[in-house]
C-alpha cells in the first residue's frame, strides 16, 4: 500500500511539472494528432487496393493499430521520459538522490517525467478502437473485453521490463541513451499483426522481442479469436519476463559506482 | 572565398574526427531509422496474392530499400543542434568563429556521410542483389543520381536550417520541424510510393518541395522516367535548392537580430 501511496505522489508531481508549460502543452497535444493521421493513411492505402492482407480485413487491422497507438503514447508519454531521466543521473551521479530515498528506486524513477499530452494518444486509439468495431458491426462480448483488458496490462508490463532492461544497461555503458530510441522505432513493428510476417522474423517478433503479445494477442482477444491456452501462456510469459527484468534492474543498481566516486 | 576553401577542408576533418569518436551512438541512431523496412513488411504480405498497382514483391522490396538508402545517405539534424546550441548560449561561441555558423553546421553534417556509408553499403548490396531486375538500366539515370542526392540532402539540410532560426524567436522551433516531418513522411513517398495515392494527393505531392527531399533519387535508382523528364525533374530540385538557400539567409539574417544570447 506504502507503494501505491508513492506511486499517487509520483504521479502527481510529475504532472504537475508538465502541466505548467500550457503552450506547449497544445502544441505537443496538436502533434500528437498529426502524427495519428500519419501512421493510418498508409493502412488507408494498403486497404484500397486489397479486401484483406496476412488474413486481416480493415476493421481488424484498425483494432490492432488502436492497441498501438495507445501503446506508443504510454511508453513514449510516460516509460521513456522516465527512464531517460535514469540515464541522465546516472550520468551526472545524481541516481545517488534516489537511491537514498526510503522506497524503492525502481518505483521512484519509473513515473518520475510523463508528458500529459500523449494520452490524447490512448484517446485517439479508443476513437479507432469504436470505429473498427462499428465496421465490424457488433461489439465484442464481455468476456473477450476483459481477456483483451487483462493482456492490455500485460502488454504494458512487457513494454515497462524491456524499457527497465534498456535502462540497467546504462549502468554497465553510460552513454546508451538512443538505444531507448532505438527500442522505440523498432516498436513501430508492433503495428502490423503477428502474421504480417514469416519465417525468422514472425519467431523473433513472438518470443525474442514479443510485439505480437502487445498488440496481436489483445487484437485477437477482442475480436473473439484468441483460445485460452494461447492467453494463458502470454501471460506466463509476462511475469517471467518482468521478474527477469526486475532481477537484472536490482544486479545492475549493485554493480553501480556513482559518477563522481 | 580562397578563404573559405582553405578553412571548409579542416571542418570537413573536424567533423568526421567527431562522427568517429561517436560512432557507437551514431551507428544506433542509424539502425533507428527503419520506417521503410516496416513498410516493406506489409505491402510485401499484401502482394502475397499477386502485385498491388504494379508492385510485385520485389517491386517493393526495390522501392523500400531504395527510401531507406537515400535516407541513410542525405541525413541532416542540424535543427536539433540549432535548437539546443541557441537555448544553451553556445551559439555565441559559433558567431565568434570567422565562418558563417551555418556552413559550419553544414560541414558537421556533411562530414557524417562517410561513417553513415558504413550501414548504408550493406543496404545497397542487399538492393543490388535483391532487386536487381527492378533497378534502372539507363547509366545516365545513376549519373544523374549523385546531384539528385546532393540536392535531397541540401534541402533536408536547408529546411532544417530555416526552421532552425526560428528558435532565435521562439522555443518551440523543434516542435515546428517534427509538424513538417508529418508532412513529409506522408508527401515525400517515405511510407507509401506516390503513384499508390489517389491522383489529387499524387498531383499535389508532384509540385510540392517534399518528394525532391526522397521520392525523386528513389525513383531515379528505380529507372522511372526517361533522360528529358529526368534532366527536368532535377532542374526543379535545384530551384527548390536555390529558393530555399536564399530563404536560409534572409531567416537566419532577421532571426540573429532577435538573439540575445541566454547565459553567454
Amino acid at each position: 500500500m506504502r507503494a501505491l501511496r508513492v506511486v499517487r505522489a509520483q504521479l502527481r508531481a510529475s504532472i504537475a511539472t508538465a502541466l505548467q508549460y500550457r503552450f506547449e502543452f497544445a502544441v505537443e497535444g496538436a502533434l500528437a494528432l498529426l502524427w495519428m493521421g500519419v501512421t493510418l493513411v498508409p493502412l488507408i492505402v494498403v486497404f484500397g487496393t486489397r479486401e484483406a492482407v496476412a488474413g486481416w480485413t480493415f476493421p481488424e487491422m484498425l483494432v490492432v493499430l488502436g492497441w498501438f497507438v495507445a501503446l506508443k503514447g504510454i511508453l513514449e508519454g510516460t516509460l521513456s521520459p522516465s527512464l531517460l531521466q535514469v540515464i541522465e543521473h546516472v550520468r551526472k551521479g545524481t541516481l545517488d538522490f534516489v537511491l537514498l530515498k526510503p522506497a524503492d528506486a525502481q518505483l521512484l524513477v519509473s513515473l518520475s517525467k510523463i508528458e500529459p499530452w500523449r494520452m490524447i494518444d490512448v484517446a485517439g486509439a479508443a476513437v479507432i478502437l469504436v470505429v473498427a468495431f462499428r465496421r465490424i458491426g457488433h461489439p465484442p462480448a464481455l468476456a473477450d473485453l476483459f481477456l483483451a483488458a487483462l493482456l492490455l496490462c500485460s502488454a504494458v508490463l512487457v513494454l515497462y521490463s524491456i524499457a527497465i532492461l534498456v535502462v540497467s544497461i546504462a549502468f554497465v555503458a553510460v552513454r546508451v541513451d538512443n538505444l531507448l530510441y532505438l527500442f522505440q522505432s523498432v516498436f513501430d513493428v508492433a503495428r502490423w499483426p503477428s502474421s504480417v510476417f514469416r519465417g525468422a522474423l514472425a519467431v523473433i517478433f513472438t518470443f525474442v522481442l514479443p510485439l505480437a503479445l502487445m498488440t496481436t494477442y489483445p487484437s485477437l482477444a477482442l475480436l473473439g479469436k484468441l483460445n485460452l491456452h494461447t492467453a494463458a501462456g502470454a501471460i506466463a510469459g509476462t511475469l517471467l519476463f518482468a521478474a527477469v527484468a526486475r532481477a537484472i534492474w536490482i544486479a545492475s543498481i549493485r554493480r553501480y559506482t556513482s559518477a563522481s566516486s | 572565398m580562397t578563404r573559405l576553401l582553405r578553412l571548409y577542408p579542416q571542418l570537413l576533418r573536424t567533423g568526421f574526427a567527431e562522427a568517429v569518436a561517436y560512432r557507437a551512438e551514431f551507428l544506433i541512431w542509424m539502425f533507428s531509422t527503419n520506417m521503410p523496412l516496416v513498410m516493406l513488411a506489409i505491402w510485401a504480405a499484401a502482394a502475397r496474392s499477386g502485385p498491388v498497382s504494379g508492385y510485385s514483391q520485389e517491386g517493393f522490396a526495390a522501392y523500400y530499400l531504395a527510401t531507406l538508402l537515400v535516407r541513410l545517405m542525405t541525413g541532416a539534424w542540424v535543427v536539433w543542434e540549432m535548437t539546443m546550441e541557441i537555448r544553451q548560449g553556445a551559439l555565441a561561441l559559433r558567431l565568434l568563429r570567422p565562418i558563417h555558423p551555418l556552413l559550419q553546421w553544414s560541414a558537421d553534417n556533411l562530414a557524417a556521410i562517410p561513417m553513415r556509408g558504413v550501414v548504408a553499403i550493406p543496404v545497397a548490396a542487399i538492393l543490388l542483389y535483391v532487386a536487381r531486375s527492378e533497378l534502372s538500366h539507363d547509366w545516365f539515370s545513376w549519373l544523374l543520381l549523385f546531384p539528385a542526392l546532393l540536392g535531397a540532402w541540401l534541402l533536408y539540410f536547408l529546411v532544417q536550417a530555416i526552421i532552425g532560426t526560428f528558435a532565435l524567436r521562439f522555443e518551440s522551433a523543434a516542435s515546428l520541424f517534427d509538424a513538417w516531418l508529418g508532412f513529409s513522411n506522408i508527401l515525400s513517398g517515405y511510407l507509401v510510393p506516390l503513384d499508390l495515392f489517389p491522383r489529387a494527393v499524387r498531383s499535389v505531392a508532384m509540385v510540392l518541395p517534399f518528394r525532391f527531399q526522397l521520392s525523386f533519387p528513389v525513383e531515379l535508382m528505380l529507372g522511372r522516367w526517361s533522360r528529358g523528364e529526368a534532366l527536368e525533374l532535377l532542374v526543379a530540385q535545384w530551384a527548390y535548392v536555390l529558393l530555399f538557400l536564399g530563404l536560409a539567409r534572409v531567416a537566419w539574417r532577421s532571426g540573429l537580430r532577435h538573439y540575445a544570447a541566454y547565459g553567454g
